[in-house]
């Protein structure tokens, strides 16, 4: 009993850094001697707490404990409690490598979720593979799925530049004009969301009047912009991500280009459309999730509330929401297997039908891709319900298989 | 590759001259405190976001963008005379990695405090509704508040050149960076003079920041990238040289926004070559002294 107790006060010590949920899960095992016995369920959960992305990160974590205290609140699985270990990766690869074998070889977790960047995520997947620990990967990335980066415990909650261009391709070119421009960041991010733009054009007949690459980070767009408003283009798709699009939005209409041109972005975050303000007006784009969903589907609502309630009446983002489904998926099929076991997890993973916050999904065979509705999102800044009331819900894609690159397009056997 | 018609480059040059005006002034700032002080000082971009944000903070109260051009340079530069009173004064005579690592560290403070108190995530600024939407200059439509950016660089490079060569207080300090020693046998305190440049240079950063605001809104992080791209044009320029920095923030502005047209990608690295470049050519930059570095 003694040496039991030991590592549980040393865990505790790490707990009380981990964060809050974690230290309401370790109340139980501290006082009720029966349940210390039973471990706790390990998740580790790395996310860029610090730098550019940090308020991302910080609503994966608040939307993660959710989906931890719900699984708790319910008696956990066999008396186990689940309990999150948050890790800052820093959005890097370097670190974020570092911090997951940390959590694997010293906090002896059962799963990891996390990570808000395509490198990042690569990396983390990669010691997850090689230490057979199922990863849940929130954030956007084409190639985690694909057979090279891909292993059976690689699973991937998020959406992905392929599928969230596709939709929001569909939706622009059918509706704004098939004369387009590309103003893209200059790195992988911005060259898959390109492709997926242009694979979604291909069969509408789309005409590429200009493919600009600007470099990632920069801090002026106006050099790019005179060219592609002399082009005149019906629609001005923006693939890049968080301040890039901020500021090349605000820019770009600045220069008056709303006057010819739809601006659309392949994704639109709610973080970076509160800090863009009224220049993102018009501006559509795509999204995993937006909070007004709630206004039509319950799972959103019963979400939407339970984060409410646990954060002063602030309301969930996309990436947050991310953290939650991350999180309740695993959760879920470790209740579904009546194990922790990993084989076990993967398989009850595998048959999971879900629908924790947007409507139906499921994870697709070959290659773990949670199979989801894509928004198709406009920004507004007039008829707003309230502060958070910043986009309207212009249509939905639903769930389907066929937007999918085809398991063996991505190197898998089917 | 298609042909550029001759509005399409006139309206590049246009944009490169816009983007040279936010250049011109930061490397000013940069150039008055090297050039004086021998000072390389890496907490300049902190001081231009945090002029940005003091801006966009006062804007909120008064709603006036004049009452932020006038208040925030005088704000930023008494920051700047604090900092050049107490923490870069000790450093004098120590060597030029000194205070060049003391402003950097400076610089990381800055931006830690205003993350503190305005948040990871930037603000929202768009400039004054005067100043609003973009007007047609003949070859194309061009936002009128770049137009005005020019126009409020061209003044204050205009004014801080009648200071320094028309007034006795620009003769002395002119006086001070020929020859400290001398000027201070004629019984001037150097040490003064030294302390209105720094706060000069820094109020100049504020500014730059305060106008640079409405093209891109606030982050803490914005003067990260913008001093690395000052500091080639006061290399180019001539480390300590204003006519330099003035002649060069343009060139670059023109560069890049050419550059832009013609190879996007190479935007960002096209002013590392032009400055490497002009090394080759002339290693002490266009209008560069002989012996600052020594």
């Amino acid at each position: 009993m003694i040496q039991k107790a030991m590592p549980t006060s040393r865990r505790t010590i790490l707990k009380t850094l981990g964060g809050a949920a974690a230290v309401a899960a370790a109340g139980p095992s501290l006082f009720n001697v029966a349940r210390a016995q039973a471990a706790p369920i390990k998740i580790g959960f790395p996310v860029p707490l610090t730098g550019p992305f940090g308020t991302e990160a910080n609503d994966q974590v608040k939307a993660a404990q959710i989906a931890v205290k719900q699984f708790n609140d319910a008696g956990g699985f066999e008396g186990r409690m689940a309990e999150l270990l948050v890790r800052d990766d820093r959005l890097n690869p370097g670190e974020a490598a570092t911090r997951t074998l940390e959590l694997i070889e010293k906090d002896k977790v059962n799963f990891l979720v996390g990570s808000l960047s395509a490198a990042v995520q690569l990396s983390i997947n990669n010691v997850a593979k090689e230490r057979g620990v199922i990863f849940n990967s929130i954030s956007q990335s084409d190639a985690i799925n694909e057979a090279k980066d891909w292993s059976k415990y690689t699973f991937h909650e998020a959406l992905n530049p392929h599928i969230t261009a596709g939709a929001v391709g569909r939706y622009a070119f059918s509706k704004f004009g098939k004369k387009v421009a590309f103003l893209t960041a200059d790195y992988a991010y911005g060259h898959e969301m390109v492709r997926g733009f242009k694979r979604a054009g291909e069969g509408m007949g789309i005409e590429v009047l200009a493919d600009v690459r600007h470099p990632i980070g920069a801090s002026d767009y106006s050099a790019f912009l005179p060219r592609i408003q002399a082009l005149k283009p019906d629609v001005l798709v923006l693939c890049n991500f968080g301040r890039d699009q901020v500021v090349s939005i605000k820019q770009a209409t600045e220069f008056g280009l709303k006057r010819t041109t739809k601006l659309v972005a392949p994704v639109l975050l709610f973080t970076a459309r509160k800090a863009g303000g009224d220049s993102f007006e018009g501006v559509v784009g795509g999204s995993s999730y937006y909070w007004r969903l709630e206004d039509k589907v319950a799972s959103a609502k019963a979400f939407n509330d339970a984060f409410r309630a646990a954060n002063g009446g602030a309301v969930p983002s996309d990436y947050g929401a991310l953290g939650y489904a991350g999180v309740r998926s695993v959760l879920a099929a470790v209740a579904a297997a009546r194990s922790t076991d990993t084989d076990r997890v993967i398989e009850a993973m595998r048959a999971l039908k879900y629908d924790w916050y947007k409507g139906p999904q499921y994870y697709r065979g070959c290659d773990h891709q949670s199979v989801q509705s894509v928004l198709i999102l406009e920004s507004k800044h007039k008829d707003m319900k309230n502060a958070d009331d910043v986009f309207s819900i212009a249509a939905v894609e639903e769930p389907d298989e066929a937007k999918l690159r085809t398991c063996a397009e991505m190197g898998h056997k089917a | 590759m298609m042909a550029f018609p001759p509005e399409l480059l006139a309206m590049q040059l246009v944009t490169g001259l816009a983007l040279g005006a936010v250049y011109v002034l930061l490397a000013i700032g940069l150039s008055l405190i090297f050039g004086m002080l021998t000072v390389v000082n890496f907490a300049h971009g902190a001081f231009f976001m945090v002029g940005a944000y003091m801006g966009v903070f006062l804007y909120g109260l008064t709603g006036n963008f004049l009452v932020s051009l006038v208040v925030v340079p005088l704000a930023v530069g008494g920051i700047g005379l604090v900092v050049e009173r107490f923490l870069v004064r000790p450093l004098y005579g120590r060597g030029i990695d000194y205070p060049l690592l003391l402003t950097f560290g400076l610089s990381y403070v800055f931006i830690e405090v205003v993350r503190i108190l305005f948040g990871l995530n930037g603000l929202p600024f768009s400039p004054p509704e005067m100043l609003q939407g973009a007007v047609d200059i003949g070859i194309g439509y061009f936002p009128l508040y770049r137009l005005f950016l020019i126009a409020a660089t061209a003044v204050v490079v205009l004014a801080l050149w009648l200071f320094i060569e028309r007034t006795a207080f620009g003769l002395v300090i002119r006086a001070g960076a020929r020859d400290p020693e001398i000027v201070r046998v004629l019984g001037i305190d150097v040490s003064k003079i030294w302390l209105v440049v720094f706060g000069i240079g820094t109020g100049i950063a504020g500014l730059s920041g305060v106008l640079a605001a409405p093209l891109q809104g606030v982050a803490p992080e914005m003067g990260v990238p913008i001093l690395a791209e000052a500091f080639v044009v006061t290399v180019v320029g001539g480390m300590g040289s204003l006519v330099g920095a003035v002649i060069a923030g343009l060139l670059v502005g023109v560069v890049v926004a050419m550059t832009s047209l013609f190879a996007p990608e190479m935007a960002k690295v096209s002013i590392f070559a032009l400055m490497a470049l002009v090394l080759l050519v002339r290693p002490r930059g266009l209008m560069g002294r002989a012996g600052l570095m020594g």
